[in-house]
């Protein structure tokens, strides 16, 4: 439904985006995740066609978004960062407008309207002037509008950004809840969020994709280990050495200590589960076994090993250029 | 082209902000103004007439009301014209909109178009408030009808072409102040612009006098139609609203 080959996009002298390619499927819901600066919304703003790419090549609904921008525009719905409305219109008045220009006909545009503000929430606000509303309420105006037209493809830039939590709470499974019928890309900085409304994800950092697929196939790819948090009371080098003679574990790691008791963290290959083994350790030297626990990798620790294992290659890099002896 | 809902939309805007309403009462107010300060003293005038007959044959309503009537009209519009414009474009820059509105399945000249339209019919507005004042003529003394028409023809084509300068200016900021100060700096070059063709002569004078948008609505208020008039203020107009879609192109280039 989305298919971006090599997209790059230049500000003047900045290169935004470098070589960015992906493909989302038509129903998926896939999250487009980087930290601020990272070139989400650069790449957003290539594919609602409000601004042509420096390179590269960008389908969306299956037309080319600089050679079939109006093909491409009927059938998108896109949410800008910091949604923007009129503050003088109200809301019912400017959903119709909406309607209007995507092209929705007469005859079905007071329905259409009447719908999107009934999924979005906001019938009880219609008659109110957009500027008057919450953040939160403008944020489901800004959904409605897109929406309207009933479009295959959803573009949300930051759909949750500067909303309260609860606020955020109403917008995601808002979300979620359209997510059903149209094929969705929303982009944030915030990695819970992605977990929560996203199979699919692609990360970005600077510019450029550092990694994309489904979440749990990339936690698999950067964390080929399954780990284990045990709290135990006994000698702490013996408990070390006895859990780590377990077959299958890779590695043991004291957390923390506080009189006589220890937290370790035993990481095992991935798919083998030493627990019991654990259990059985403890309770043949009689170690009191306070807790014993499975911790799952999340998508933040995938995020930050990434971006980190990227900014530790960059510095390399700069370090070695700076090595370098001056002619 | 969906120029309709574009249009809908900024007259909705227009008349829900108060701008379109005191930009309306401001120009009712000063234009009130002249036409009582020029009939006044025209009655006066004609008063006086009666003990002195040659004065009288000096005397008609076309050349003592209505054409320092329109000239004054059209010196207002100086002024007011680029606050009619200003927030087309460049509120939308401000505020993001324009990301949405650019987005959506119009074409940019739709919008532009649109919004045009709705400048004009504003304007539309602005003038139609004014024929109170030939009307009034019209009570007391006898009007030539054909310097009427082509003076409002000649309001009509001048402030159209004011507009299409102010939606340019319009479209290059996203500082509402800045386009109008803009708008208005352009049209004072090219209202002055005639003033230095009488000393500068030649080619060159005949040009600058050409070029000046004060020349061409002289000949509306007197009563004269010349194409040539008529095609200066709809070629400026045209070349205006061309290089505001090529400046909406370039804006989108660079994000
Ligand atoms: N209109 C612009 N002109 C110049 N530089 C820009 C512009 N928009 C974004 N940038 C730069 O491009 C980079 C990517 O920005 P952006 O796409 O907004 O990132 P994100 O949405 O991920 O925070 C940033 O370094 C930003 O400073
Ligand atoms: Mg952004």
């Amino acid at each position: 439904m989305i298919e971006v080959k090599n997209l790059t996009k230049h500000y003047g002298p900045i290169t935004a985006v470098r070589d960015v390619s992906f493909n989302v499927a038509p129903g998926e819901i896939v999250g487009f995740l980087g930290p601020n600066g990272a070139g989400k919304t650069t790449t957003m703003r290539i594919l609602a066609c409000f601004m042509p790419a420096s390179g590269g090549s960008a389908r969306v609904a299956g037309y080319d978004v600089f050679r079939e921008s109006m093909d491409v525009r009927r059938r998108i719905g896109y949410l800008p960062e910091n949604v923007p409305l009129y503050p003088d219109l109200p809301v019912a008045a400017y959903l119709e407008f909406v309607a209007e220009v995507k092209g929705v006909g007469r005859s079905e545009r007071k329905r259409r309207v009447a719908e999107a503000m009934e999924r979005c929430l906001i019938t009880d606000v219609q008659s109110r002037l957009i500027g008057k509303l919450s953040k939160g309420y403008r944020q489901r105006v800004g959904l409605a509008q897109a929406i309207i037209n009933d479009p295959h493809v959803l573009i949300l830039d930051e759909p949750t950004i500067g909303l309260d939590p609860k606020q955020i709470t109403e917008i995601r499974s808002l979300i979620k809840s359209l997510a059903g019928e149209h094929t969705v890309i929303l982009s944030t900085h915030i990695l819970p969020e992605v977990s929560m409304l996203c199979a699919g994800v692609i990360i970005i950092n600077k510019g450029v994709i550092v990694a994309q697929g489904p979440i749990e196939t990339l936690v698999e790819q950067f964390f080929p280990t399954a780990r284990v948090q045990v709290e135990i009371a006994g000698p702490p080098a013996a408990v070390r050495e006895g859990m780590r003679r377990i077959p299958g574990v890779l590695e043991v790691r004291a957390e923390a200590q506080e009189d006589g008791r220890s937290t370790y963290v035993v990481e095992s290959a991935r798919g083998r589960d030493v627990r019991a083994e654990i259990f059985q350790l403890a309770a043949q030297q009689r170690w009191e076994l306070r807790e014993l626990k499975r911790v799952g990798m999340t998508l933040e620790e995938v995020f930050i090993r990434i971006v980190a294992g990227e900014d530790a290659a960059e510095a390399e890099e700069t370090a070695e250029t700076a090595e370098a002896p001056a002619p | 082209m969906r120029i309709w809902p574009i249009f809908k939309k900024e007259m909705r805007l227009y008349f829900t902000s108060p701008i379109a309403w005191v930009i309306l009462t401001i120009f009712t107010l000063i234009t009130g103004y002249f036409f009582y300060s020029i009939f006044a003293f025209f009655t006066l005038a004609s008063m006086q007439s009666m003990m002195n007959p040659a004065m009288a044959r000096e005397l008609n309503v076309t050349d003592s009301v209505l054409r320092p009537l329109f000239s004054n009209i059209s010196v207002i519009l100086l002024l007011l014209m680029p606050l009619v414009t200003m927030r087309l474009f460049a509120e939308e820059r401000r505020s993001g909109t324009i990301e949405l509105l650019l987005t959506y399945p119009v074409r940019d000249g739709a919008v532009l178009i649109g919004k045009y339209l709705a400048a004009l019919a504003v304007y539309g507005v602005m003038l139609a408030a004014t024929l109170v004042y030939p009307a009034l003529v019209l009570y007391f003394a006898r009007v030539e009808w054909g310097v009427l028409l082509t003076g409002y023809l000649g309001l009509l084509l001048m402030g159209a072409t004011f507009l299409a300068v102010g939606v340019f200016a319009s479209s290059l900021t996203e500082n509402q102040i800045v386009a109008s100060i803009t708008t208005f700096g352009v049209l004072l070059i090219f209202w002055v612009i005639g003033w230095s063709a009488d000393y500068v002569g030649g080619v060159v004078g005949r040009v600058l006098t050409h070029v000046s948008l004060l020349e061409h609505f002289d000949s509306f208020a007197k009563g004269v139609l010349d194409t040539k008039d008529v095609v200066y203020y709809l070629d400026f107009t045209i070349v205006a609203l061309f290089l505001t879609l090529r400046s909406l192109e370039a804006r989108r280039w660079k994000g």
